[in-house]
């Protein structure tokens, strides 16, 4: 993608904006797949059209390979907001202005006591533990999407090694700062909530801390990188299992 | 400062203003009115700017206590209202003095009801706005004295005893607060509104038209699948919340199952594997993988919202002119309506500011 290198704009033929209801548009990456490139574009998109929040324009919603944009539909319609978007995607972004992503390191306590499904993982990859976490904490993650709830940030890509599929039968209750990981993906859950991922050990920094600006430590288009901690670098970092 | 005592609670009360904005990064939804239409009449009645926040209650048996002189205003489903045990009208301002009592009975058409009081419920917005999101922890009735900070957060249904602190009010901006209310003796309706406008979220029809702009993966459901959405009526099934409306009926099938997971807008009708639809309302998950047909026009979401588990639908397609088309007459309708009785409203102020 030359145009990224560049800093410019989107060509027209990199997405699509779909309808997304009365009142918003959804942008569809050409291709549908989770990667670098498509996190890339996605936040440069959402870069060129952060500007129009709160004028033309009421909420960005960025995932995986899309760009929700929402609008006032009293204020304007389909037709009158589609040229706005499509030139200010075009736009060039001098990005060398722009807050570049940030690059967060979050401790994690893996073992078996305070991540369930590290053995089965393991067991089910012929793996050790130890190779496990090992694989797992070697990785730089990219935070691509943030959403199912307040704080859950989904990280990409796990190593092909560690690909598990959910369990059969999720969770009634996954501890808050449980490590979990699913398919191609890795995240912390940011509150107890039920949860079909396998876990792998327990983070003592809060992902979502509504009372604090900012409320969350990473944002999409951030690099994540665990850092394996002992139980009792755990407890002095606050956690509690 | 004068203050709202909630004696009971009722079925489900919840604080909302027009909704949380701008803040799906974070993850969090919506929020809001599920029924905008009653909302708004409910603020416009007692002089409120549109984005004031006020009590959302479901199902009925809500009541409460004047802590101070204030004016309030009920709208939504069709119930019982009782002012110290004696009956008032809905859709009117009303005068309580200090320890009236206002009694919502229980609704007998419609589910969601709204109850503004004259300058808001004053609470402190939680990212922008106070709408409550009892699945996230955020927005209503804050604790802040509370040691713990987790203690201190919202997303709570209001409780037996809780007390809603109130502007004062002796307020100078409220219009309604004319010459023609002065003259009249408490609990007097201010201004009556015509059954027409009352009317407008509840189900009149024996079946109710859920209006679509088709979208999203539209076009990814065969012309066989979608004639049998758009022929066939669904029913309202028992899982319907604030988060969404599960239907049942002929069941719809996608050609593809698989898709990452993106934003999911207001009213978006997803197609999970079963093939039963749900429309998803304002406290909807932020990003979603199942396959959507397109979305619910607003103005039918409200009165979806508004229909009980075992109400018949009907989607029909319209284009994106004829939804803003009627939007927009929607929104006018509200403003002359308003105009006519003398109340002033400010529709076209764009969503999730806050005016006070």
């Amino acid at each position: 993608m030359s145009a990224l290198t560049r800093a410019g704009g989107l060509a027209a033929t990199d997405y699509t904006l779909t309808i997304a209801g009365e009142n918003a548009f959804i942008l569809y990456l050409a291709t549908q797949q989770i990667s670098p490139t498509a996190a890339q574009q996605i936040a440069l998109a959402a870069t060129q059209l952060t500007p129009m929040v709160g004028q033309q324009l009421v909420e960005l919603l960025p995932s995986y390979a899309s760009l929700l944009i929402v609008f006032d539909p009293l204020q304007h319609s389909h037709l009158s907001i589609k040229p706005l978007l499509v030139q200010a995607l075009a736009t060039p972004v001098n990005l060398l202005g722009q807050s570049p992503a940030k690059r967060v390191e979050l401790p994690v306590w893996y073992s078996e006591q305070s991540g369930p499904d590290l053995l089965t993982v393991a067991t089910a990859k012929g793996l050790t533990p130890a190779e496990v976490i090992n694989l797992h904490s070697n990785m730089c993650y990219q935070v691509y999407a943030i959403g199912f709830a307040p704080g859950f940030a989904y990280l990409g890509e796990l190593p092909e090694a560690l690909t598990m599929p959910r369990l059969s039968s999720p969770r009634a209750t996954v501890p808050a700062g449980s490590l979990a990981i699913a398919d191609r993906q890795t995240a912390i859950y940011p509150a107890a909530s039920p949860g079909g991922w396998h876990l792998l050990g327990r983070c003592p920094i809060a992902m979502f801390t509504p009372w604090q600006s900012p409320a969350m430590p990473v944002a999409v288009g951030d690099h994540v990188q665990f850092i394996p901690i002992s139980e009792r670098e755990f407890t002095l970092l606050g956690g509690t299992l | 400062m004068s203050s709202l005592r909630i004696i009971s609670p009722g079925v489900l009360s919840l604080l909302q203003d027009a909704g949380r904005f701008g803040q799906g990064q974070l993850g969090l939804t919506q929020g809001g009115p599920l029924d905008q239409h009653s909302f708004r009449w409910a603020n416009t009645l007692v002089g409120n700017p549109i984005n004031t926040t006020l009590i959302e209650h479901s199902v009925g048996g809500l009541i409460v206590q004047a802590q101070g002189a204030c004016t309030v205003a009920v709208t939504g489903a069709t119930l019982p209202l009782s002012h110290n045990g004696h009956a008032v009208p809905c859709w009117q301002a009303i005068h309580l003095a200090p320890g009236d009592e206002l009694a919502l009975g229980n609704v007998s058409q419609g589910l969601r009801v709204y109850l503004a009081v004259q300058g808001g419920i004053q609470v402190a917005p939680q990212f922008g706005s106070t709408a409550t999101v009892m699945r996230e922890g955020i927005g209503g009735l804050l604790h802040p004295a509370a040691d713990n900070p987790q203690h201190r957060l919202g997303g709570h249904k209001l409780h037996a005893n809780d007390c809603l602190p109130l502007a004062s009010t002796n307020l100078t901006r409220v219009s309604l607060a004319g010459a023609t209310k002065n003259t009249m003796p408490q609990s007097t309706p201010v201004a009556p509104l015509p059954p027409a406008v009352t009317q407008q979220t509840l189900p009149s029809a024996a079946i109710l038209r859920l209006r679509i702009i088709e979208g999203y993966q539209a076009t990814l459901f065969s012309a066989i699948e979608r004639a049998r959405f758009y022929l066939n009526p669904y029913r309202v099934s028992p899982k319907c919340d604030r988060m969404g409306y599960k239907l049942t009926g002929s069941a719809i099938r996608c050609s593809t199952q698989q898709l990452l997971s993106e934003g999911i807008s207001a009213g978006a009708v997803q197609i999970p594997p079963d093939g039963q639809p749900i429309v998803l309302l304002n406290d909807r998950q932020t990003l979603g993988g199942y396959p959507k047909m397109g979305n619910v026009l607003s103005l039918d979401c409200w009165a979806l919202a508004q229909a009980t588990p075992g109400t018949e639908v009907q989607f029909a397609p319209i284009s994106v002119e004829d939804a803003h088309n009627a939007l927009q007459l929607d929104a006018a309708r509200f403003t002359r309506e308003a105009q006519r009785l003398g109340l002033t409203s400010a529709l076209t102020q764009p969503q999730g500011r806050h005016h006070d």
